[in-house]
């Protein structure tokens, strides 16, 4: 009776470590935000680019969707987004808010005054630290929510075309 | 005199052992944070701009007086539970946590049958 307790004890261990691995190994290590999906934003403050006043959550749950982007003009990938934001911003149902981060003031005027100005609003993160509000470990990232500040999903990196058409796809429903 | 002397240093060395008491560690912080964006770095070990970041964000909710715990909640938070290296007990992790225990008492249990059976032989 002992023997074959110790014999399917074995078995069982056998059986959990090789589960293990299977499911470690099967298992994305490549680490993102993405599972942040559904979360609210709160204590939105962020400092306006130009105009001595926060950007708060007030601003945003007036619209039915808002985008926010991270941005700089130091960032090449943000460069190559920029087109589809300037396709964004002419969607009815969504607002830009452009949140420029750890840059100086006169090349993101630059920046925009060369490529166009998508944002509907625009704020300024001087040193980074608002953007750890909204989970940010990189630039370019952008995060589209609703009008309740939920999280309905985040871009990691330049936003592509399939982005562009996933974000008409929702807000167009 | 001297006793006022005494009295004097009595109480500012409390005082210094209390405040060491509740200050809060940010280098240990610092090290029990993973750099998301590093190779097998912490945020103590990284000049990376990420790191650099948490860093000033975890320096400020000192000077507003947050706990460690309420520090390491908030970057959960925001940046789920890989931004730490200890990560806390849930339902997700819990065999996790457990099963050193678990196997830590099942093997002394086995040992202790295993002397008592050669007693009893």
């Amino acid at each position: 009776m002992q023997k074959k307790i110790i014999k399917l004890s074995i078995l069982l261990l056998i059986i959990f470590i090789i589960g293990v691995f299977f499911i470690g190994l099967n298992k994305n290590s490549i680490y993102d935000t993405k599972g942040l999906v559904g979360q609210k934003i709160t204590k939105i403050k962020l400092d306006h680019f130009s105009k001595n006043k926060t950007i708060t959550e007030e601003d945003l749950n007036k619209n039915n969707f808002t985008l926010i982007n991270f941005w700089a003009s130091w960032c090449g990938p943000c460069r190559d987004e920029h087109s589809i934001l300037l396709k964004l911003n002419k969607e009815k149902n969504l607002k830009l808010l452009g949140v420029n981060v750890k840059d100086k003031k006169n090349n993101a005027l630059e920046f925009l005054n060369d490529l166009g100005n998508p944002y509907d609003y625009l704020a300024r993160d001087e040193l980074g630290k608002h953007s750890v509000n909204f989970g940010i470990y990189g630039i370019p990232e952008s995060i589209l929510i609703n009008k309740d500040l939920i999280i309905i999903k985040k871009f990691i990196g330049p936003i592509s075309k399939n982005d562009y058409e996933y974000i008409k796809n929702i807000i167009r429903k | 005199m001297r006793i006022k002397i005494i009295i004097f240093f009595t109480i500012l060395n409390f005082n210094i052992v209390n405040a060491e008491t509740f200050l809060v560690d940010s280098n240990k912080i610092f090290k029990n944070l993973r750099c998301l964006i590093c190779q097998g770095q912490s945020v103590a070990d990284s000049n990376s701009e990420f790191a650099q970041t948490i860093k000033l964000v975890v320096r400020d909710q000192i000077k507003d007086g947050k706990s460690e715990k309420e520090i390491y909640d908030f970057l959960i938070e925001k940046y789920g539970e890989w931004i730490v290296y200890k990560p806390p007990l849930n339902k997700v992790n819990f065999l996790l946590w457990l099963l050193p225990y678990v196997v830590f008492v099942a093997g002394g249990a086995i040992i202790f049958l295993l002397f008592k059976k050669r007693e009893n032989r």
